[in-house]
């Protein structure tokens, strides 16, 4: 039972509390590219949390059974790297195949998962942590929602700035981080929620 | 005797990449993409370069949409007439003469035409020197350090002697970058047949264009009233606006212009050969 409310608390401190984009500034670059619309913002958080929990369990894999076997830790950051590298192609191969109009929407900020630092982040954390296999799998799905749920909230903004008689000179980029900003200090109100 | 934990790693990091190049090659052939044949043959005569003048996000997007006929097939300006017809054949449509489109500078207020009363010492780049202004007095002004010119990367600009640049209507492919890299958004694209233009931008009142610079538009209203037809030039904030719907293309409207800021057929003249001997001449 202890460790059913373990799980919960590392996927809720991972979604809302310490959410990535929001707390701990990770992933930033998709967070202002793709939430123009909300509906393509929705996909990417999906894409990107189908990464994030693989790579948890991959890299959890690796960590625990090569890595610490052999003494290996130094070897972290490049091997979490390969991995996110292939997951991503991966997922681009398949999203290709299943969804060319998706494929379309992404754009550039499908290959460019892989150098979002939420994700190396994610796999960095839960080895620092160290997280059990079932953990790191909540903790990465947590990382996911609350990296979506970040996308969709300014995505849902954005649309409705379209409409806001926005002073010149803070249109377009000003205006965005102004936003980004104000998002981040509304999250910060979760702040002691949950420790860790 | 090379350490142990060498060895290790490189054996980690080697049987790792095998591992995960197995699976990515494993699924590139099970989630394998048909490429429409028709529109591998449109990319082949497109230039390929993506530099996005058709509008659209690169040469892969805009031969898809040329493949399911959206689009006409001499939308890339860069590929030209040659490109068109190659397209036109690969798609088994009847071949459109290709229009390309020219840029224009629209400013004449060159060293010798303009007043400048700042001096500016910095950065030698338009996008720096539009921050303070520049050395012209004109606030509309091309500022003259070129940036227009450092970016095309088809040797299809040069600056002249009198320090404004100059577009080879040979050359220029209508890739808009100099549009692009214009502050001041003085630089227009516009279709080759096109060669009636409003050299100025000044918005300001007529006496206080024609005070920062003798080529000003000073919104008299001659063009205005000299046009064929009714409504093919306006006067707006003080500035001739050419309505291209409307206006023929000849030197009726220009006559009476008192700056001669608006002209007919500039544009065509300046060509890379002719710009080349302008410059030795004044070498």
């Amino acid at each position: 039972m202890d460790s059913m409310i373990q799980i919960m608390l590392i996927f809720i401190s991972a979604a809302v509390v310490n959410n990535f984009v929001l707390a701990y500034f990770l992933g930033i670059c998709p967070f202002l590219g793709v939430s123009k619309k909300t509906d393509t913002a929705l996909n990417m958080g999906f894409a990107t949390t189908f990464v994030m929990v693989l790579t948890a369990a991959i890299s959890w894999l690796i960590n625990n059974l090569i890595l610490l076997k052999y003494n290996l830790p130094f070897l972290q950051n490049v091997t979490y790297i390969i991995t996110i590298a292939s997951l991503v192609q991966l997922v681009e191969l398949f999203v290709r195949k299943s969804s060319p109009s998706l494929y379309r929407s992404l754009g550039i900020f499908l290959p460019l998962i892989v150098t979002n630092c939420a994700i190396l982040g994610l796999a960095l954390f839960s080895a620092l942590r160290e997280y059990t296999f079932v953990q790191s799998l909540f903790f990465g799905l947590g990382a996911g929602v609350g990296f979506t749920l970040a996308l969709v909230i300014m995505a849902g903004i954005r649309e409705e700035l379209e409409f806001a008689d926005v002073p010149e000179s803070l249109k377009g980029a000003p205006i965005t981080l102004l936003v980004a900003g104000m998002l981040a200090l509304a999250f910060m109100g979760f702040a002691g929620l949950i420790s860790a | 005797m090379i350490d142990q934990a060498f060895i290790v790693s490189v054996l980690t990091m080697g049987g790792l990449g095998l591992a995960f190049a197995a699976c990515l090659a494993i699924a590139s052939v099970k989630f394998r993409v048909e490429e429409d044949p028709i529109v591998e043959a449109v990319l082949e005569a497109l230039p390929g370069t993506n530099c996005g003048a058709c509008g659209f996000a690169g040469c892969h997007s805009l031969a898809v949409k040329m493949a399911c006929k959206e689009v006409a097939v001499n939308a890339c300006p860069v590929a030209g007439q040659e490109g068109a017809d190659m397209i036109a054949k690969a798609l088994g449509v009847e071949a459109v003469e290709a229009l390309r489109d020219v840029a224009v500078v629209l400013c004449r207020g060159g060293d010798a035409e303009s007043v400048k009363s700042a001096s500016y010492r910095g950065d030698m780049t338009c996008a720096s020197a539009v921050i303070t202004g520049g050395e012209k007095d004109c606030s509309y002004s091309c500022l003259g350090y070129g940036d227009c010119v450092k970016v095309c990367c088809f040797d299809s600009m040069g600056m002249n002697a009198n320090g404004m640049p100059e577009v080879f209507f040979d050359k220029c492919v209508g890739c808009g970058a100099c549009v692009r890299a214009c502050p001041r958004d003085i630089i227009e694209m516009h279709p080759e047949d096109k060669t009636l233009f409003v050299y100025c931008r000044n918005k300001d009142k007529g006496a206080a264009a024609k005070k920062v610079c003798k080529v000003s538009c000073i919104g008299c209203m001659l063009c205005k009233k000299d046009c064929e037809v009714p409504g093919g030039i306006k006067i707006e904030n003080f500035l001739a606006v050419i309505d291209y719907e409307l206006c023929p293309q000849d030197d009726v409207a220009i006559k009476r212009c008192p700056t001669k800021c608006i002209l007919n057929g500039e544009n065509v003249k300046m060509t890379s050969a002719s710009f080349a001997a302008q410059n030795t001449l004044n070498k």
